[in-house]
């Protein structure tokens, strides 16, 4: 037995697989579910932010997708500059130029993964667990350093003062309103972490058996 | 003053108030029904009828009140585009509220909207308006008319017409600015105008005083044979959103006075109608003391005068053959017309003002100021007698066709009618002047069984025109009416001398038997219109304009007199100074709250061209840029680009700022123009 081999883990015999069929693609269902649901989710808001003000009756919106933000972005920036927060265009530049990539990349760990046997494969599923926590973390570090580097040349930067916007949630920033949600994008993403997670406790149901029984073998 | 102040209560608190005061009538109504109600003041209760009684309200009061509040936040059901007279602009009317939603400026600069104060574009469409060189910057606006699309308003254009100079406006209803003006070549005042064709392939403009084409000299002693009337077919590129003066033409008319005009539609489309007065050829009372006899009598010597009936459709082939150039206008000459069988007149009682034509298409509706009946002409009538041939020629030749033989009906309503007006339930309504009131009357068939006076309804006073709700398309919508009165002597404060003009509204929603002593007509409510004195106006579905109008420039750099993005509009990051000779060119660009740059350097007697963009694109975000001393102020809404240019003349520092309140920092959002000396 190869090295290989033991990183691949058994392979199912046609009999085993004619018998418990549902055993084996249910792990197999719910990776790739959680593959198409990450792709999908690029083509979706992750966070989106609402803003009401009295002169703005029908309220504001940004939404954030993982590499772009859409919305009301250039009147919200026309008014950040009072309050001294900096350019959107400077925040999570990184991050959203690699999003795309990096989400794909995960899509295609989830694919790999349908190909491991082993325990080997929590390797390639757990960057799709992580990565709505990754997320929310990223994003509250960028909402902490925007809140917290006021242009202090600002007209009003000294009157709202240095503040943390809330990742989910309401707050009162000068005479705004704001509600923070998730977006359906990161709904998807953690539905995908979820999915994997529940994935991989069905593989080692179906898998540890064999492996086990390999290991018996030997 | 201390009883006035007693009076004054917040009139959304009393129209509040009086809505209680009217649903818990209702309530005590239906709770004694067979008892009149009572009205006990006390049975009442609450605020709503004391203010009621302190202020002395009728119950026709409070239901007027209750139907033209209109709560704040909420917004109109109609819109009016009502002439400025002499204020040489376009009045926006909310109704059922009667607030003044604009005043847009045409032919006489505003500055609020920066027209015609430095901004090129709207200087360049004031020019447009010159009469032989010279700028005339006063209008008196008269007639709007709404573009249509089958004969109904689309809510697309505004046309107006100035008849003191004899020219036409075009305003595009998406940003609701004036796009072009032209001067009638062929005339000095006009009067006849606007009216527009069913699907607005032509804006009429009829002529007023006869004077000689082109406005040259002759003696008033040739005026038979040298003063001439006319009738203009402006044709309208709706795609351009401009008149395209070169494919327009006019019809030479006898020396008679053309007054009001309006196209035919369905039935008639293809065909127009005006009327005239003065066919007596008078020419005034001369020098003093020599016995003439003056206008007004000479004018109205006889019993008749002519409704002039045009076949526009076959105009337009004459014109190309047989049209003259007249200063670059291309005029159908009478013989010509009279040969083609383009022109007839039909006799009508003297001195008419309006000729409105019924929805369907089927009547020509004429009222005579000095004859108390409205005069119905039947437009099939008319033509079996045109391919009758049954008519008499006129002293220069035009086909008179006989009256009774086109006569549809006659109905007397009253001392000094004037225009007419139709609603969706076969009711016109016409102004009648001497009498100060609206007359209701019923159409014959196909709209009702027997034209006859319904009634009508006392306004204040002097009435003009008036317009009901859509009233002169194919598919009038009733329900409103708005009475034009030229004079208001009692109705409000007197502000010196010179009174207010009263737009009255007037509910015409109910049956004549609803209320038989106004022929089931409620007047409303009376709004002072204290800039001018308006003529005509027209009532539209607000929605139909809603569906149009931008609330902000598409993009930004839009140039609203090109209706595109100007390649050369300043953007963010590309503002710049840059001199070139005695030539300085600003590319500046406007945001809340700042100009960039704000700082502009030039030497006196230095060229200034200074482009400006605002770059900001929320509602209602409108810059200001204001250059004291020069006679400059620029109205940047939403995304616009506009370019000023002028000669620094003045040397010395000059404060340019925002002068439309934009934001907190609204005062600071200001820049300095220094100009050395040489």
């Amino acid at each position: 037995m190869t090295l290989l081999d033991r990183i691949l883990g058994p392979r199912v015999s046609r009999e085993e697989m004619q018998e418990h069929a549902g055993r084996y693609r249910l792990p197999t269902a719910l990776f790739g579910g959680s593959a198409l649901l990450l792709v999908l989710s690029i083509f979706l808001p992750y966070w989106v932010l609402t803003l009401k003000a009295p002169q703005f009756p029908d309220g504001l919106t940004i939404q954030a997708f993982v590499n772009r933000l859409e919305g009301d972005v250039v009147e919200l920036e026309g008014l950040n500059h009072y309050v001294g927060l900096g350019s959107f265009d400077d925040g999570a530049v990184f991050e959203r130029s690699i999003a795309i990539g990096a989400i794909i990349v995960l899509a295609g760990l989830l694919a790999a993964a349908l190909l491991f046997h082993s325990r080997w494969v929590v390797l390639f599923t757990m960057p799709a667990i992580l990565f709505p926590v990754g997320f929310v973390a990223d994003l509250q570090w960028w909402l902490w350093r925007y809140g917290h580097n006021l242009d202090s040349s600002a007209p009003f930067a000294k009157a709202v003062g240095e503040f943390t916007p809330p990742i989910f949630g309401p707050a009162e920033i000068a005479q705004f309103d704001t509600l923070a949600l998730p977006g359906p994008g990161f709904l998807l993403a953690l539905l995908a972490a979820v999915m994997t997670g529940v994935g991989l406790w069905f593989h080692r149901k179906a898998y540890k058996p064999l492996v086990d029984e390999l290991a018996g073998a030997e | 003053m201390p009883r006035r102040s007693a009076w004054r209560v917040g009139r959304s608190k009393l129209i509040l108030g009086v809505g209680v005061v009217i649903a818990v009538m209702a309530l005590i109504a239906a709770a004694c029904s067979g008892d009149d109600g009572g009205g006990e003041s006390s049975a009442l209760g609450g605020s709503a009828a004391d203010i009621a009684q302190a202020r002395g309200l009728t119950e026709a009061d409070i239901s007027a009140a209750l139907k033209t509040y209109v709560p704040s936040g909420q917004q109109d059901e109609y819109l009016i585009f009502s002439s400025g007279g002499h204020a040489g602009q376009v009045f926006v009317i909310g109704v059922p509220s009667m607030r003044l939603l604009k005043t847009i400026g045409v032919f006489t600069p505003e500055p609020w909207q920066g027209w015609g104060y430095g901004d090129q574009d709207t200087m360049e469409i004031l020019e447009q308006g010159r009469v032989d060189g010279n700028d005339v910057l006063w209008a008196d606006t008269h007639h709007p008319a709404l573009s249509e699309t089958d004969g109904d308003y689309d809510g697309e254009f505004v046309f107006i017409n100035d008849k003191a100079n004899a020219r036409v406006a075009v305003i595009d209803l998406r940003d609701f600015e004036t796009k072009q003006i032209l001067k009638n070549p062929i005339a000095i005042n006009d009067h006849g105008g606007t009216f527009v064709t069913p699907n607005t392939e032509w804006v009429i403009e009829g002529g007023q005083y006869a004077t000689p084409n082109g406005w040259e000299y002759a003696p008033i002693s040739e005026y038979e044979s040298e003063y001439k009337g006319m009738v203009t077919f402006w044709k309208f590129d709706r795609s351009a959103g401009r008149i395209d003066a070169d494919s327009s033409f006019a019809m030479e008319l006898p020396p008679y006075w053309q007054d009001l005009c309006d196209a035919g539609k369905l039935v008639s489309e293809g065909w127009v109608f005006c009327n005239s007065f003065n066919t007596e050829l008078a020419t005034g009372s001369g020098d003093v003391g020599s016995g003439g006899e003056a206008f007004e009598a000479g004018a109205s010597a006889r019993d008749n005068d002519y409704m002039h009936v045009i076949n526009l459709d076959k105009a337009v082939g004459v014109a190309a053959s047989k049209g003259v150039d007249i200063n670059g206008m291309t005029v159908i000459p009478l013989q010509a017309s009279i040969d083609e069988g383009l022109l007839y007149f039909v006799p009508e009682p003297k001195s008419p003002h309006g000729v409105d034509i019924t929805p369907g298409g089927e009547y020509m509706v004429i009222s005579g100021k000095l004859d108390p009946h409205v005069t119905v002409y039947s437009f099939d009538k008319i033509q079996d007698a045109i391919a009758a041939q049954n008519w008499q020629p006129d002293q220069y030749g035009v086909p008179v066709l006989d009256f009774d033989s086109v006569l549809e009906a006659q109905v007397e309503l009253g001392l000094g009618p004037l225009h007419t007006q139709f609603d969706g339930d076969g009711y016109a309504y016409t102004s009648l002047f001497l009498n100060s009131s609206v007359a209701r009357w019923s159409l014959g068939p196909p709209y009702g069984d027997e034209w006859k006076l319904e009634g009508e309804i006392p306004v204040h006073y002097n009435i003009g025109h008036l317009v009901a709700a859509e009233g002169d398309t194919v598919d009038p919508d009733g329900r409103y009416l708005v009475a034009l009165n030229k004079w208001s002597i009692d109705r409000f404060f007197p502000p010196g001398p010179l009174l207010p003009q009263n737009f009255q509204l007037i509910d015409i929603t109910e049956a004549p038997e609803a209320a038989p002593d106004t022929a089931g007509m409620q007047l409303l409510y009376d709004m002072p219109i204290g800039v001018g004195e308006p003529h005509y106006a027209q009532m539209i579905k607000a929605d139909k304009v809603l569906d149009h109008v931008w609330e902000v420039y598409p993009e930004i750099g839009w140039d609203p007199s090109t209706m595109s993005v100007d390649p050369n509009a300043p953007m963010a990051g590309n503002e710049r100074v840059v001199r070139n000779g005695d030539t300085v060119e600003i590319w500046m660009t406007l945001v809340r709250s700042h100009y960039t740059p704000d700082r502009i350097e030039v030497k006196a007697g230095d060229r200034v061209i200074w482009h400006l963009t605002n770059i900001d694109t929320s509602k209602d975000a409108t810059h200001g840029f204001s250059v004291p001393g020069y006679n400059i102020n620029v109205s940047l809404e939403p995304g616009e680009t506009a370019t000023v240019e002028f000669d620094a003349t003045m040397d010395g520092v000059f404060p340019f700022y925002c002068s439309e309140f934009c934001s907190a920092l609204h005062l600071e959002m200001a820049g300095y123009f220094l100009v050395a000396p040489e």
